[in-house]
């Protein structure tokens, strides 16, 4: 009855000493591993930094490389990064968008959906070299080839052109989109769907007036993602038109009497940016002097990426904000 | 002087193999304001969406029996569902205001149905905010964030926004089960004024509510019509012990 512990709160848990060594153990070992992914990243990042940084000039952005690429910029390997990218986006969104509203809207949650929707999941998981197998037997032997049996244009498609890497790339892509626009879909709520019903709104209307405009920041997230995972790949482009060393941007020219117009001709070969890394290193006759610009380079292709993921980090947030306004409102 | 708005006959429905209202008769009468009233789960919001069939976009959805409005069996295969919703508007228990300004909400329906007239649209919004009582409020913010409003403000903005699109039978579901008092009674006097244009059909838990505002009650239980009578028969001497133990409290 005198205990002195009797009406206290006994904070310490029974003396376990193996119970609170695990813990620590846990706690310090997760610690550790952070610690050292962190640190691998920033010497990695940092080499890359302070390497790369030193030759990084405007020049270097766009100048041609010269001199067997140990001088000279990477002009060309950026241009034809940055149009192959946008001739994916072009081909890749309206088809992965449509599907996903196809998908998500129309086809409701049958048997067919699912086994649409694991197949897409899969498509994710393919590596990239079988991607560019693909391109190279489907695009260029069979689209192109007979394209230009139909047309009579000689050999114009059936060869590697950045057309067909484009539309090999867009593939590559579908899955990102068409998975990040069903799932922007989703989220937004059925309260607002039943709005536009109820006022008399048709399918039709009530997506394009309600539904897209709200998972519109969620669609251009997975489309920014797309993009940096395109230029991110080397595999698919290997095969399908990308070049060691072009002279000449893949530019056309349209005559139109006393003008001729510049044009980008998509059945032209093209440089980009993380094969240029890949010969630099290894294809070129001196590797040791390419060192420089095969940091820059690199860094170059870091910071582009970064920058679009950032961009999609932004777009993300802007659209959480949306469907919380929303969400916080009507629970 | 009763007129048949809205005649159901024999209706069950179903979702999958549940069955949500089992035999269901009833007549809803023109410009009159009908509550229906009932413990959770007992078919009143199933019901309601029937009417303008909303049910329709609920997977395994299946009905037998009649609903008819005017005259018409909204059912039939050749009924244009877009023309029937509008003509039987909805008003949700919690406000389903899109993110966007005041003025884009309200005229949202009028633009569905190509009114254009930048003028016209203008007209609308003053008219139909007038008789949802919140002119006053929302005038000079047309082109502020309807979500930046309080759930009372935008709760009358979703009446609003109905009326825009000039319906003739306007459904209510639990339409101030989130307010405070105070907005409540501003609800209340509005759905009083609807009374005069429209046939209005509310679904409420409140009892009081039901007692102060409609002309007849239905009492629904498991699915079931228990009791449909004039609300100050169905409060004063009820026919049914089930819906006077109800009302009066003592169960649901």
């Amino acid at each position: 009855m005198n205990d002195p512990n009797k009406n206290k709160l006994v904070y310490s848990t029974p003396k376990k000493w193996d119970y609170k060594l695990s813990d620590l153990l846990a706690v310090n070992g997760i610690r550790f591993i952070t610690g050292l992914l962190l640190l691998i990243m920033m010497f990695v990042l940092g080499k890359i930094f302070i390497e790369g940084s030193g030759s990084l000039s405007w020049s270097f952005l766009t100048e041609f490389p010269t001199n067997n690429m140990t001088e000279g910029g990477i002009g060309p390997a950026i241009f034809g990064t940055v149009t192959v990218l946008v001739l994916m986006i072009l081909m890749a969104v309206p088809i992965g968008v449509c599907a996903a509203i196809f998908i998500n809207e129309y086809a409701g949650n049958t048997l067919w959906t699912r086994i649409i929707l694991l197949s897409v999941n899969n498509l994710a998981g393919v590596p990239s070299i079988v991607f560019g197998l693909f391109g190279l037997g489907f695009f260029i032997l069979f689209i192109g080839q007979k394209l230009d049996e139909v047309l009579q244009t000689g050999l114009l498609f059936g060869q590697p052109a950045m057309l067909w890497a484009s539309a090999t790339l867009a593939v590559l892509v579908l899955p990102t989109i068409i998975v990040s626009t069903t799932e922007a879909l989703k989220s937004v709520p059925f309260s607002q769907r039943a709005a536009a019903y109820g006022m008399g709104a048709t399918k039709w209307q009530t997506i394009r007036d309600i539904v897209l405009p709200q998972a519109r920041p969620g669609i251009l997230t997975g489309i920014i993602l797309a993009i940096s995972r395109g230029a991110g790949e080397t595999a698919p482009v290997l095969f399908l038109g990308c070049a060691f060393f072009l002279p000449d941007l893949p530019i056309g020219y349209i005559n139109m009497g006393l003008f001729s117009i510049p044009m980008i001709n998509p059945t032209e070969q093209f440089m980009y940016l993380s094969y240029h890394i890949f010969i630099l290193a290894t294809q070129s006759t001196n590797p040791m002097l390419t060192k420089p610009i095969q940091y820059s380079t690199t860094l170059v292709l870091i910071i582009l990426i970064v920058a679009l993921n950032l961009t999609a980090v932004i777009f993300r947030y802007k659209f959480r904000r949306i469907i919380d306004e929303i969400r916080g409102v009507s629970s | 002087m009763k007129e048949v708005k809205v005649k159901v006959q024999n209706l069950n429905v179903f979702f999958n193999y549940v069955q949500a209202l089992n035999n269901v008769s009833i007549e809803l009468y023109t410009n009159k304001i009908t509550s229906i009233v009932g413990p959770s789960g007992c078919g009143k919001t199933t019901f309601l969406r029937t009417i303008n069939r909303m049910n329709d976009l609920i997977l395994g959805f299946r009905k037998t029996g009649e609903v008819i409005l005017d005259g018409v069996e909204i059912y039939d295969h050749n009924i244009d569902v877009v023309n029937l919703r509008r003509l039987v508007g909805m008003v949700f228990q919690n406000s389903n205001l899109f993110p966007k300004t005041v003025f884009e909400n309200i005229t949202f329906g009028p633009k569905l149905h190509g009114i254009k007239d930048k003028e016209k649209l203008g007209e609308i919004v003053e008219n139909v905010c007038t008789r949802a009582a919140i002119w006053n409020e929302v005038k000079d913010r047309l082109n502020d964030n309807a979500l930046s409003f309080s759930a009372g403000q935008q709760q009358r903005m979703c009446i609003a926004r109905v009326l825009a699109v000039e319906p003739d039978v306007i459904l209510l579901d639990e339409p101030a089960s989130a307010l405070d008092p105070s907005s409540t009674a501003k609800i209340e006097d509005l759905i009083l004024d609807l009374k005069e244009n429209y046939t209005v059909i509310i679904v409420t838990h409140n009892m009081q509510q039901a007692a102060r505002i409609s002309d007849y009650t239905a009492f629904f239980y498991l699915g079931q019509l228990v009791e449909y009578e004039k609300t100050t028969k169905i409060f004063t001497n009820p026919t049914n012990k089930q819906t006077e133990d109800y009302i009066t409290g003592r169960f649901g």
